[in-house]
């Protein structure tokens, strides 16, 4: 996409002249994104814009500067502003069992598949402090598929990386996973797979055992294994589509044939160049079957 | 210049509300309509489900960067935030803005920030004060506010909230919001 606007759509394109003149405001962003790109590498150009237009004011108040301009000139500066800046842009909002009709549908739909082979891998792209990842590594566990696989997950984000590698989780979060847990089609006791320790509680060692914990940037860095599922959830949406198109690319090459994609609850293949490449195996859960 | 977005916010009392609005609106409504209502985390599709018994527009729950077209009903997802660019729609799971998410205050900005006077926002009944702060702004970016009377509404915080910190344009009770709308959306000369 050399030479246009990280933030201009196909469909404002079309619309305005080809230079593509921006409003005040969205020039500041611009400059501010390009700034952040061109000086330390991270590459939020073609994220979605109002949702990051949000985060940016957010960030400004938090740091008690007047505009986006001032903010610029700042970051440009001071690196350690450039890294707040950085967690600021990021959203790591997550759960175990986060939407337990996913985890059914993966029980019903994809873990017969997966009986099939001997071992399999699965990628678990924007895994964020982890706790999909050990919601997966529990239905597989309790499928007696555990043994079979191998467990990729990561994040573009290292904080939250080193939060999900260790598997420590505040208490008080278990009343709510629990009841997530049960409903996701748990068979057991949901206190099993942890120990508690003072207000935090550790996951057993075990449910590690499986999984490597590895920075990812989905824009930047490319294929790195070939997979058989790759769940991939409340990641795409803060990407605007031709960023989607271009992650999508990156999920179908790295999938094997008939690989499973999982999206989030309220994402769609069906607004991207890969929506023919996919079968549906569960609509409403976003679970997608690669056509061949 | 046209309206092609009216976007309504409402929590408490928001279902029934929301019902008298659509039904009274045509199929040959002109502008789209993007709505928040606030309402349990658990909540499946059953209430786009509902309301679409009331509603001769095709109702939707959002999918991410799913197209804005004129005389769809839009409505946010339980657990995500529903924002607007220009001709589509993004959802994000960002922290829950005065306590909500769908929060009424996103909605609105990210309205006003993509469509500027293009835009409606409508403030219904409801219990807290989300929707104050992106009625504010939308009306600052050039668009136009209508508040329901809080007499008329089943919670008056919210509409009362909105009344004294915005200057709207209108302060209507329930059963003359739909024919405002009908009026200012009618196609120029129409
Ligand atoms: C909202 S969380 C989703 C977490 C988890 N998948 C879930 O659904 O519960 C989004 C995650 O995507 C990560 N992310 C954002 N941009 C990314 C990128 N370019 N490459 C890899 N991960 C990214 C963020 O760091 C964050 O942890």
């Amino acid at each position: 996409m050399a030479g246009t606007s990280g933030f201009k759509e196909q469909s404002e394109l079309s619309r305005t002249s080809p230079v593509s003149i921006l409003k005040p405001n969205d020039v500041d962003i611009h400059l501010l994104v390009e700034g952040l790109y061109h000086r330390y590498g991270y590459d939020f150009r073609n994220y979605a814009k109002a949702s990051l237009k949000r985060r940016i004011h957010t960030f400004l108040k938090g740091e008690n500067l007047a505009s986006v301009a001032e903010l610029q000139a700042q970051m440009l500066r001071d690196r350690a502003c450039a890294e707040r800046l950085l967690l600021g842009l990021t959203v790591n909002t997550t759960a175990m069992f986060r939407d337990p009709s996913f985890y059914q549908a993966f029980r019903q739909q994809v873990v017969p598949l997966l009986r099939t082979y001997p071992f399999f891998r699965i990628w678990h792209a924007g895994c964020s402090t982890g706790q999909e990842v050990y919601s997966m590594a529990i239905l597989l566990q309790e499928e007696g598929l555990y043994p079979r696989c191998r467990i990729y997950a990561t994040d573009a984000n290292e904080k939250v990386l080193h939060t999900a590698k260790q598997g420590i989780y505040p208490a008080k979060q278990m009343q709510e996973y629990t009841q997530l847990y049960l409903q996701a089609g748990g068979r057991r006791t949901f206190s099993e797979y942890y120990t508690a320790h003072y207000s935090n509680v550790i996951l057993r060692p075990f449910l590690r055992e499986r999984i490597v914990f590895g920075e990812h940037n989905l824009v930047t860095d490319g294929s790195f294994n070939e997979f058989n599922v790759i769940i991939c959830r409340n990641v795409l949406i803060y990407f605007n589509q031709t960023l989607q198109n271009q992650v999508h690319e990156l999920f179908y090459n790295s999938l094997c044939k008939f690989g499973i994609l999982g999206l989030g609850k309220q994402e769609t293949i069906r607004f991207t160049k890969y929506e023919t490449a996919y079968d549906e195996l569960a609509k409403a859960e976003k679970l997608y079957r690669r056509r061949s | 210049m046209a309206y092609e977005l009216v976007t309504i916010g409402t929590s408490l009392g928001g279902l029934s509300a929301l019902k008298t609005l659509l039904r009274s609106l045509p199929r040959e409504f002109p502008a789209a309509l993007a709505i928040v209502q606030h309402r349990h985390r658990e909540s499946d599709q059953a209430m786009s489900a509902f309301l679409q018994q009331f509603t001769v527009l095709p109702v939707h729950e959002v999918e991410d960067k799913e197209c804005i077209q004129p005389g769809h009903v839009y409505f946010a997802p339980a657990d995500y935030h529903l924002l607007v660019e220009y001709g589509y729609f993004s959802l994000s799971v960002d922290e829950p803005v005065s306590y909500a998410r769908p929060s009424i205050d996103v909605l609105l900005e990210s309205a006003a920030d993509a469509y500027h006077e293009q835009v409606i926002g409508v403030i219904l009944t409801g219990a807290n004060h989300d929707g104050v702060q992106g009625l504010s702004t939308l009306k600052a970016r050039g668009g136009t506010a209508i508040v329901q009377d809080p007499d008329t509404a089943e919670s008056a915080v919210l509409p009362t909230a909105a009344i004294a910190a915005v200057n709207v344009d209108w302060v209507l009770p329930l059963g003359q919001i739909a024919p405002r709308l009908i009026h200012l959306c009618a196609p120029a000369g129409a």
